[in-house]
């Protein structure tokens, strides 16, 4: 992977997803948190499914910085995360955890947190 | 990280992936015309060199574009630089660089989902400029804040009411100066916002 020429897509983007058009999880967006799955990586996976395993190998992303990195548009990658995430090779959470969505300290804790930002 | 060059370990992910104690992702916009300092500021508060996807218009464009006999007609595509920094207790803030022209509109609208407000980047030299990021705002319903990022041959002889009435402001919008290359100064923006944002939560919640 160290000799790709910078610039150029790692696949490309009327490739990626294999002709699906349509993810099978309309509730991933941008933010939603993705991870590497449990399950085994089965044999004939699409080299742009493989890249975002890769990816995913060394920690949590979002989605949109898989992205970013893979050098895909975040509707192709919603496509890719939504079929994997449907066998269970990778897991999708939603960006903020449902206990947390209506939590009225969530934007005391940005204040806060960018307040610690400054020098 | 003392690897050789040569190390085949170096992927373009090195670094980026979300910290264990992440929980809580959050959005914030900063939106403004072309060359406004969007990215600049991204930069100067993000923990990760920004990133950008590639967004394609096509739909948007559809109802305009003829591409009936254009064979080399290509996809209009736009590039959404965003950063993002981990800040204390889970909570981990994107800000996307969000272009202000109504022909994004579609794209705005899907960037937008689910971000706590807009920063709206304004160029007092161009004032004019950021008219349609600021109806584009209005229109999604998003709470926002304006900044004038300062440029150094700004016209300084502007008053605050004079800008205010410039750009249409309600009165309880907050307006700040700001210089995006600066981390303090971008934060300060930052804050500009999100200490409206509590405001107007506690005023709803009273």
């Amino acid at each position: 992977m160290t000799g790709r020429p910078a610039g150029r897509p790692l696949v490309p983007a009327y490739l990626s997803t294999g002709g699906v058009a349509r993810p099978s999880r309309p509730q991933l967006e941008r933010l939603s948190v993705l991870t590497r799955g449990d399950a085994p990586v089965p044999a004939g996976l699409p080299a742009a499914a493989l890249a975002l395993l890769d990816v995913l190998e060394g920690g949590a992303l979002a989605l949109v910085e898989a992205a970013a990195l893979l050098r895909l548009p975040v509707s192709a990658v919603r496509v890719l995360a939504a079929d994997l995430a449907d066998r269970d090779l990778v897991l999708a959470r939603a960006p903020i955890p449902p206990a947390d969505r209506f939590e009225p300290d969530l934007l005391k804790r940005v204040a806060d947190g960018l307040r610690a930002l400054k020098h | 990280m003392a690897s050789a060059p040569s190390s085949t370990s170096a992927s373009p992910a090195d670094g980026i992936h979300l910290p264990d104690t992440a929980r809580d992702l959050v959005k914030i916009l900063v939106a403004g015309p072309f060359g406004v300092g969007k990215t600049t500021l991204i930069d100067s508060v993000s923990e990760i060199r920004p990133l950008h996807t590639e967004e394609h218009l096509s739909e948007a464009s559809a109802s305009v574009d003829d591409l009936a006999g254009v064979r080399d007609k290509t996809t209009t595509t736009v590039a959404i630089d965003f950063g993002r920094v981990s800040l204390a207790g889970g909570v981990v803030l994107y800000l996307f660089g969000t272009p202000g022209q109504e022909r994004f509109r579609s794209l705005w609208d899907d960037i937008a989902y689910g971000a706590l407000g807009a920063l709206v980047l304004v160029d007092s030299r161009r004032i004019d400029a950021s008219f349609d990021v600021l109806g584009l705002v209005e229109e999604s319903g998003l709470p926002y804040a304006v900044a004038f990022n300062a440029f150094p041959d700004a016209p300084r002889h502007y008053g605050e009411a004079q800008l205010r009435r410039a750009l249409d402001l309600e009165p309880g919008t907050p307006m700040v100066t700001c210089d995006a290359r600066d981390t303090n100064s971008s934060v300060d923006a930052l804050l500009a916002l999100v200490d409206h944002l509590i405001a107007t939560q506690e005023a709803v919640s009273r």
